[in-house]
């Protein structure tokens, strides 16, 4: 049943939208920081399954293999990786000042005292 | 065997998910996310990506979770109960997006399928003339710093620019008006120093291998950088601050991210004074292969510096923002956690306006 032959996109979407619901449901920042990390990982899951092949095996090519997983979606997550935790520092430091300026990480406490002003 | 392991790693990765959603306790929290980044790593390698499986593995479970520790310190160790508003809203937000999203896959080739279009356009051409044109195994390494050597440029320069972006928010020595330097030194375990002066030189070994060997087996300059990192902010998590700055002066540490995108950039520009393009490395030698071996070499060099560096500086930044920071001056605005151990206490006009 070709529905089942698309678990792996199935999960990938599944943690997306657990780490979507963190971000829109919860009010603490470094939660809503760790739930744009979990929407990040399950889009590298998404795209590594795409480059995966029934047999193959890891692209270092050697005379014993034939078959190979794509290597380009290898290429351009491992990137988006050092890029992401590189975004993520900036997303934290953002937090520490907005902890700094307000006093707390709540966004709810953080919009009060906006509208108070 | 190999679907079961996957669907196995994959239902894990669900539970982590959704008790890093529940966790009201962010330190328990943040060592979830360790834990989840690690077995992502472990489902990367199952599907045939190692490369990819030691990048997440070194700054999934190592970089990132240190980092959320870093700001917790800073900002508060417990979350709030959530607000007492509709949970529907985003319920169904997140609901209609999956469905969509799911519905959307019908179209996509079957998991593993030979015949899907991804397999079929420049991939085919990376497996099969890579050996000749460039002549290194490692494909992941050939694609990476040859035949998208541009993208590799940008992708630095971005982790560069982040650094950038740090440094202007947290600025690196500055410390918030109102602290003071912390009181008294770390003083950890025995057991830990010893472990740390054992692992840490082999760790340092393993980032070199890494990134030399990296046409030959799986790495390079990014997966070197970041573990390289990992290891001196073991030493640092160990031996305190100060005796990591000394091992790398901030003098040093500062230019560094700057040193490797001009490395980088450099080999561009010789290629260009050589007669070729920007980043055709075919220009640096008679021999085509040596000449990919050597443009390889050297740009994986900057990447390695730039990634390593910029971690650094990024833990470096976070933890010296920290350092001193009182908790007894926890509460102003009503927080309304009590415990207060390790948290900021930088209120300066937030008490005042709330």
């Amino acid at each position: 049943m070709s529905f089942f032959e698309h678990y792996n996109y199935h999960l990938a979407i599944v943690l997306a939208m657990i780490g979507l619901y963190t971000m829109i449901s919860r009010t603490n920042l470094v939660k809503k920081v760790a739930g744009l990390n979990i929407f990040q990982v399950s889009v590298f899951i998404l795209f590594i399954s795409l480059g995966v092949i029934e047999d193959g095996t890891v692209p270092i090519l050697s005379p014993d293999h034939e078959v190979y997983s794509n290597p380009l979606p290898h290429v351009l997550i491992l990137t988006a990786i050092v890029v992401g935790v590189a975004t993520t520092a900036v997303a934290l430091a953002l937090v520490v000042r907005i902890r700094e300026a307000y006093g707390t990480v709540e966004e709810d406490r953080v919009h009060e005292q906006d509208d108070a002003l | 065997m190999d679907t079961v392991v996957d669907i196995l790693l994959l239902a894990f990765l669900a539970i982590c998910a959704i008790s890093i959603l529940r966790l009201r306790d962010l330190f328990a929290m943040t060592m979830m996310f360790g834990l989840f980044s690690l077995i992502s790593a472990g489902l990367f390698t199952t599907m045939d990506a190692p490369d990819v499986a030691f990048t997440e593995a070194a700054v999934g479970a190592g970089i990132s979770t240190i980092l959320i520790l870093a700001t917790l310190a800073q900002t508060s160790r417990r979350e709030q109960a959530t607000p007492a508003r509709s949970k529907l809203v985003p319920l169904a937000v997140v609901w209609v997006t999956g469905a969509v999203l799911i519905y959307g896959t019908a179209d996509l080739p079957a998991f593993g399928d030979p015949e899907a279009p991804v397999h079929n356009h420049v991939g085919p051409h990376y497996i099969q003339e890579s050996g000749k044109e460039i002549g290194i195994p490692n494909v992941v390494a050939s694609v990476l710093a040859s035949y998208r050597g541009y993208d590799t440029l940008g992708e630095v320069v971005v982790v560069f620019a982040a650094v950038v972006g740090v440094m202007s928010l947290l600025g690196l020595r500055r410390r918030p008006p109102g602290l003071r330097p912390a009181r008294g030194k770390p003083d950890p375990n025995d057991v830990l120093k010893v472990i740390a002066t054992m692992v840490v030189p082999v760790i340092l070994l393993f980032a070199l291998y890494v990134q030399f060997h990296g046409e030959y087996s799986p790495g390079g300059g990014f997966q070197a950088g970041v573990i390289f990192a990992a290891a001196i902010i073991l030493y640092a998590l160990v031996f305190g601050l100060d005796k990591a700055r000394q091992v790398i002066p901030p003098k040093v540490l500062n230019r560094l991210p700057a040193v490797g995108v001009l490395i980088y950039g450099g080999v561009g520009v010789v290629t260009l004074l050589l007669g070729g393009n920007f980043l055709e490395y075919y220009a640096l030698a008679e021999d085509a292969k040596t000449a990919q071996h050597m443009g390889i070499l050297f740009i994986e060099i900057g990447v390695g510096v730039t990634v390593a560096s910029v971690m650094l500086l990024i833990y470096f930044i976070f933890s010296e923002r920290g350092r001193g920071k009182r908790p007894d001056e926890e509460n102003s605005d009503g927080d309304g956690d009590g415990d207060g151990d390790g948290e900021g206490a930088v209120s300066r006009d937030a008490g005042g306006t709330a």
